[in-house]
This record gives structure tokens, C-alpha cells and sequence, in this order.
């Protein structure tokens, strides 16, 4: 039920095929075969390369989004039309953190110099959160020990937000930020994250809102040489949930480990595109994305660009999601395209595929003595955890451990 | 001393072209202890008796009675049955996505014993019984059945046998898709399994192949959802010296 492709050295510009399963059935996510380019040839929409899209902080700048356009056709836009095109709140919310001694949270003017050196908006509502937001949250990191901050945001309400986080790692630093978030939201939003030189940095971005929350995020990451991101996206309460990453390794042998852990039930829309730009030598990116789906209209949508630039000789790639469907009525979309500029690379591959939990299973399990509830949480448990477990923060694994197993029992009710 | 006994079993099946009948009227008893074969054409039934023993949902008792030392194991849910000491060796095993066999069996005997295994005894007699299957250490990390050849899915079956110690197993062609070495594998745990816990084997199957190395007791000739005629072992010689042509009612043919 898994398909992969792994490529070695090559010299072709490659630009495989995209592949998406909706999962009624047992659904293979197909083989994504390393194809040579195809533009030039007649009836091909030539495939624009990743780094070259559209970029402005100015909402002006986009056209009105109609669902149509390559970032938006997965989601449910009419539903978020206030956060894409109407005015959004930018003033200073109230945020909560953990007191850490190296590590300082404050609220810096538009002008801090940090801003926009991370990455900017390719998509209307991310613009539209920069062009309105007064102040920028901003998470500074120093000190060489490891060390653990929690922000949480926990009463933005119901009102519609545009709001800019910086995340700066200082050079040779090492922490874990997480980012809490509960309550309700209606936030579109930019997170900024900036290692330095051989900084080690991990951001666990955690969604548990209300289940009628909407929240629209990019995250732009720049990681300097040798240093180091885990990036960790775990979404699993609010109504629509739509984070992108996307992290340019811009020094050589920078490294990123990208995860992903979703759970989406009856109704609930939960996306996100990555993308890793491979802009410098020797650098290495892994990304890993898991999400079980359960209920009717449970939605994930999982889009997972790498581009290898031709800066980017002697790189190490892979990526992969899986998704596990544990009723009917759900759909998983899974796209993985891998795009390479430079034939100098030490592997560049993806695997994606979406297996089913079925009554067949079901039957299986408790011809063994186990219970149908257990039987459940087996499977979800043993799917989902591989990425609980390379956190790497004990106390927020274990807790996300029961956060999984709540929710298996919360859409049992629904 | 333990007994299982079928009586009267009438199962249907709902099919795109409605109900159709599949089991009618099954009478057997099995002791502890004792092997029954059950041998039947294609087709005959064989594997909905043993999905109604299990409790499989899609398979429909209209009339008749499973009794486990006078309990009503069709009253009891699928889990239950496996708990009060019934065993399915399924002709398909299933792929469990995300759950490793190691984990799978140490759920399975928790859930069976009604307490955790002691760990270093348990994980003893994991290594054991893989090893007697001659099955690699590899695949106590593998998602259960997810990759496995058919011989290795009928492995697995069999090492949760020795594992799980039912009272009663059924298995459903176990011997089905193996070549000799692995019948011979799967056989020796099979008879090493009834060796040390004396459990009453159901054994099903199409070929008396396998009967070369597990000998029954009693042989059961298995037509068009009923015992067509039973013997002790030498009835599975002329099986497969005849095969089932005489037992082939018109109806059934095509
Ligand atoms: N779930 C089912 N749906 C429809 N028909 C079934 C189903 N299960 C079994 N049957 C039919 O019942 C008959 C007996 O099947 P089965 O018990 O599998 O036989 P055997 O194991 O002896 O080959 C066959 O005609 C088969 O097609
Ligand atoms: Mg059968």
C-alpha cells in the first residue's frame, strides 16, 4: 500500500508526477515515477519551478481568491472569505509563555530589521495578515544549554486576526518552542523563523482550538549553515486548519526534519503544504507527515514540494505522508513533487500513500481477544506514533498521546 | 475436559442477489485434544463455519447452536469468543497498518489473559516460537501481516497459535499457497502447539496434504454446507484417491 521512488545520482531536471487519493477504498497513492520535464512539449502546461512564484506583503498585490488557484484549489475558501479578503484585527493579542531564562518574548515594531528575511506571502490571506498586522510577536533565543519555552494563545475569540510572529534562533543556540493554541480563532498569520549559524531549533506548532476555528498560517523558515530545524505541526482541534511551511536551507549542511501529525474527524478540514527549498550545499531535509481521518467529511490535505536548487550539490532528501483512514466519508489528499535543478545529489526521494482501517481489521483484531475499542487505538496509536516520538519533548509526547486517544473517543460521539 | 460442539447450524449470507444459503444444518462435536479434518470442495462452506465460529459479522445464524462447555458462544461478541479460548487461523489473514507484531501479540495475550505477560518470560517465548517457525527476528518489528507472503502470513497464524493457547483452533486452509518446506514448518507447530496445551483442532482444508503431517482423528467430508459423510483417517485416502466427484450433487455442480 506505499509507493516510493529514490533517486540517485542524475543528471536530468525532474519533475515527477503529482498524485492525490481520495479514500473511500483502499487507496494506493499510485507510483510517482522520476519523470523527465515536460514543458516544451505540446498540450503541457509547463510546471513553474517552486522559488519562482509570485511574492508580495501587499494584499493589493493578489487577486481576489477564487478557489481555483493552485495553493487555494484544496480548500474550502468560500468559508474564510473574511480572512482572504476582508479587513483583519493586527493589534497585540494577549499571549502567555513559560518564564526561560535565554530566552526573551516581546512585541517589536513593523520595522524590526528580522522581518521578511525569512520568507514572504505567495498567497492572499498570508498578505493580508502582513499588511495589517501593528506589531510582531517575537520569540528570541540565545545560550548554547537547551532549554523549553511554551507560548500558548488561548483567547484570540471569534473576530477575524492578522497577526506576524519571529521565532530567531541566535547563533550556536538550542531550544524547543512550542506554540500552544486554544480557544477560538478566525487568524491568518506569518511566522518568521531564523536560525543562525549552527543553531538547534524546535518548533512544535500546536493546533487544539475550538472546533469552529479558523486558522491560516505560513510558516518561513531560513536555517543557516549547519544549523538545525525540527519543525513540528501537530493539528488536531478547530474547523479549519491550514499551516504551511516552508523552510529554505540556506547554508551549507543546514539540516530540517519536518513532521506532521494531524487527526481529523467528522468535518474538519486540515491541510498543509510544505515546501523545502535545498538552496545551499550538503544540506539535508527530511520530511514526515502522518494523519488519521475519522467521521463523515473529515478532510487532510498534505502537499509536499522539495526543490533542489542548483546551488544545492551533494544533498540528501526525503519525503513522505501517510494517512490512515479509519472510516467512510473521509478524503485524504497526498501530492508529493520533487523538482531538482542540479544533478549532483546524494538521494532526493518521496514515498505517499493512504491505507485503510477497516472491519476487516476490526474483525481480525478481536478474533485475537482484543476489544473494538482498543483495537482502534492500537492501530491509530502505533500509525501516529513514529511522529509523537520524534519530538523529542517528553512531557509534550506524552500528552499528545492522549490528546490522540481523546480524540478517537471524541468523534465516537459525534 | 473442554467441548465444543456445533448443532443444527444454519447460516446464510446477504448477497448483492439477496440471501443465500450457505451452512445447513452442521452437527459436530470436538473434544480437547482431538484433530478433526473438515474436507470439502471449493465453494462447499468450509471457511463460513469457520467465520460463525468466530463471530465474523457478515455471516448470519438462522438457526442451531455453538456450545463451549455449555456456554452459547454465538451470544458472545467476537472478542469474547477469542477470550473464553476459541482460535481462527484465518485462510486470509488481514495487514494491519501501524501496528508491529510484537505489539499485536502482547496486546492480543493481554487482552486474552486478562493481564500483561510477565515481560522477560513472554518475550522468551516470542523468540522461541519464532525461531521454532523459523520465522526471522525481522518481522517481530513489521506491521502485522503488512508485506508478508502468503507463507508468512500462515507463520504468523500459527505463532500466535502457540502463543495465544486456545482451548479450540480452527484452520482455515492453512496449508493452502505453501510449499512443502513451510507445510512441514507450519505442520510441526501446529502438533507442537496440540503437544504441549492439548487443544481440539479443526482442521479445514481442500487437499490431504497436509494430513501427511498432522493425523486426524476424524475425517468430515464437507458438501454443499453440511457433513456429506464421516470416518476416521483412512476416509481422507479415498479422498484423494476419488476426490469429491461422488459426494457432487447436480445442484451443486457449476
Ligand atoms: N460474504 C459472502 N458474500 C457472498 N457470498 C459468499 C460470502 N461468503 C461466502 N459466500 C459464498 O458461500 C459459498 C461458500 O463459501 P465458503 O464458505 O467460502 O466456501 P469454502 O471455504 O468451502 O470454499 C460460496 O458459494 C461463496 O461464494
Ligand atoms: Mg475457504
Amino acid at each position: 500500500m506505499s509507493a516510493a521512488s529514490a533517486l540517485s545520482k542524475s543528471a536530468l531536471k525532474t519533475v515527477p508526477a503529482p498524485s492525490t487519493s481520495a479514500a473511500e477504498s483502499v487507496l494506493p497513492a499510485g507510483q510517482h515515477g522520476i519523470k523527465e520535464h515536460s514543458d516544451g512539449r505540446f498540450g503541457y502546461v509547463p510546471v513553474q519551478t517552486r522559488s519562482d512564484r509570485f511574492k508580495s506583503v501587499n494584499v493589493a498585490d493578489f487577486e481576489a481568491v477564487t478557489g481555483r488557484e493552485a495553493v487555494w484549489k484544496h480548500s474550502p475558501v468560500a468559508k474564510f472569505t473574511d480572512l482572504t479578503a476582508g479587513h483583519v484585527d493586527g493589534s497585540r493579542y494577549p499571549v502567555e509563555s513559560t518564564p526561560s531564562p535565554d530566552i526573551s518574548v516581546e512585541w517589536v515594531p513593523r520595522t524590526d530589521a528580522r522581518i521578511g528575511t525569512a520568507g514572504l506571502p505567495e498567497e492572499r490571506a498570508a498578505a493580508n495578515a502582513w499588511s495589517a498586522f501593528d506589531d510582531a510577536l517575537a520569540i528570541t533565543v540565545s545560550g548554547e544549554e537547551a532549554k523549553e519555552i511554551t507560548v500558548t494563545r488561548s483567547t484570540l475569540g471569534n473576530s477575524t486576526r492578522g497577526a506576524h510572529t519571529i521565532i530567531e534562533a541566535k547563533p550556536f543556540s538550542q531550544a524547543t518552542v512550542i506554540l500552544q493554541n486554544t480557544g477560538g480563532a478566525r487568524l491568518t498569520e506569518n511566522l518568521e523563523i531564523i536560525l543562525g549559524e549552527s543553531a538547534n531549533l524546535t518548533v512544535v506548532s500546536l493546533q487544539e482550538w475550538d472546533d469552529s476555528a479558523v486558522h491560516l498560517a505560513n510558516h518561513f523558515a531560513s536555517v543557516g549553515r549547519d544549523a538545525r530545524l525540527k519543525h513540528v505541526v501537530v493539528s488536531l482541534g478547530g474547523s479549519i486548519v491550514r499551516i504551511n511551511p516552508s523552510v529554505r536551507l540556506a547554508g551549507p549542511g543546514s539540516d530540517t526534519l519536518l513532521l506532521g501529525l494531524y487527526f481529523a474527524d467528522a468535518g474538519q478540514h486540515l491541510e498543509q503544504q510544505v515546501y523545502v527549498f535545498h538552496d545551499a550545499p550538503k544540506s539535508r531535509s527530511r520530511v514526515n507527515y502522518k494523519g488519521a481521518l475519522q467521521g463523515q467529511g473529515a478532510r487532510t490535505v498534505w502537499i509536499g514540494d522539495v526543490l533542489i536548487g542548483n546551488k544545492a550539490a551533494g544533498t540528501d532528501s526525503y519525503e513522505q505522508n501517510r494517512n490512515l483512514v479509519l472510516t467512510e466519508g473521509t478524503r485524504a489528499d497526498s501530492i508529493p513533487n520533487l523538482e531538482i535543478e542540479t544533478g549532483d545529489i546524494v538521494g532526493a526521494g518521496h514515498a505517499s500513500a493512504t491505507g485503510r482501517f477497516d472491519d476487516e481489521q476490526l474483525f481480525y483484531l478481536q478474533a485475537r481477544g482484543i476489544t473494538e475499542e482498543e483495537a482502534r487505538r492500537l492501530v491509530v496509536r502505533g500509525f501516529l506514533t513514529e511522529v509523537v516520538q520524534q519530538i523529542g519533548s517528553p512531557e509534550l509526547e506524552a500528552r499528545l498521546q492522549l490528546a490522540i486517544e481523546a480524540e478517537l473517543i471524541g468523534t465516537d460521539d459525534k | 475436559m473442554s467441548v465444543l460442539e456445533i448443532k443444527d447450524l444454519h447460516v446464510s449470507v446477504e448477497t448483492d442477489q439477496g440471501t443465500k444459503q450457505i451452512l445447513r444444518g452442521v452437527d459436530l462435536t470436538i473434544n480437547e485434544g482431538e484433530i478433526h479434518a473438515i474436507m470439502g470442495p471449493n465453494g462447499s462452506g468450509k471457511s463460513t463455519l469457520a467465520y460463525t465460529i468466530a463471530g465474523h459479522p457478515k455471516y448470519h445464524v438462522e438457526s442451531g447452536s455453538i456450545l463451549l462447555d455449555g456456554a452459547e458462544v454465538l451470544k458472545m461478541t467476537v472478542d469474547a469468543r477469542a477470550r473464553a479460548g476459541l482460535f481462527l487461523a484465518m485462510q486470509y489473514p488481514v495487514e494491519i497498518p501501524g501496528v508491529t507484531v510484537t505489539n499485536f501479540l502482547r496486546t492480543a495475550k493481554t487482552a486474552i489473559e486478562g493481564e500483561a505477560p510477565p515481560i522477560r518470560t513472554w518475550i522468551k517465548d516470542v523468540r522461541q516460537a519464532m525461531t521454532d517457525l523459523r520465522m526471522d527476528k525481522a518481522f517481530a518489528e513489521r506491521n502485522v501481516n503488512e508485506g508478508f507472503s502468503g507463507g508468512e502470513k500462515k507463520r504468523n497464524e500459527i505463532l500466535q497459535l502457540e502463543l495465544l493457547k486456545p482451548k479450540f483452533a480452527v484452520l482455515d486452509e492453512t496449508d493452502s499457497g505453501l510449499d512443502v518446506d513451510a507445510l512441514k514448518i507450519v505442520s510441526e507447530g501446529v502438533n507442537r502447539a496440540k503437544a504441549n496445551t492439548g487443544l481440539g483442532l479443526l482442521l479445514i482444508t481442500h487437499y490431504t496434504r497436509i494430513l501427511r503431517y498432522i493425523h486426524p482423528d476424524f475425517v468430515h467430508v464437507f458438501v454443499n454446507g453440511r457433513i456429506a459423510e464421516q470416518g476416521g483417517p483412512e476416509l481422507a485416502d479415498r479422498l484423494e484417491d476419488e476426490g469429491y466427484d461422488r459426494f457432487l450433487v447436480p445442484s451443486n455442480v457449476g
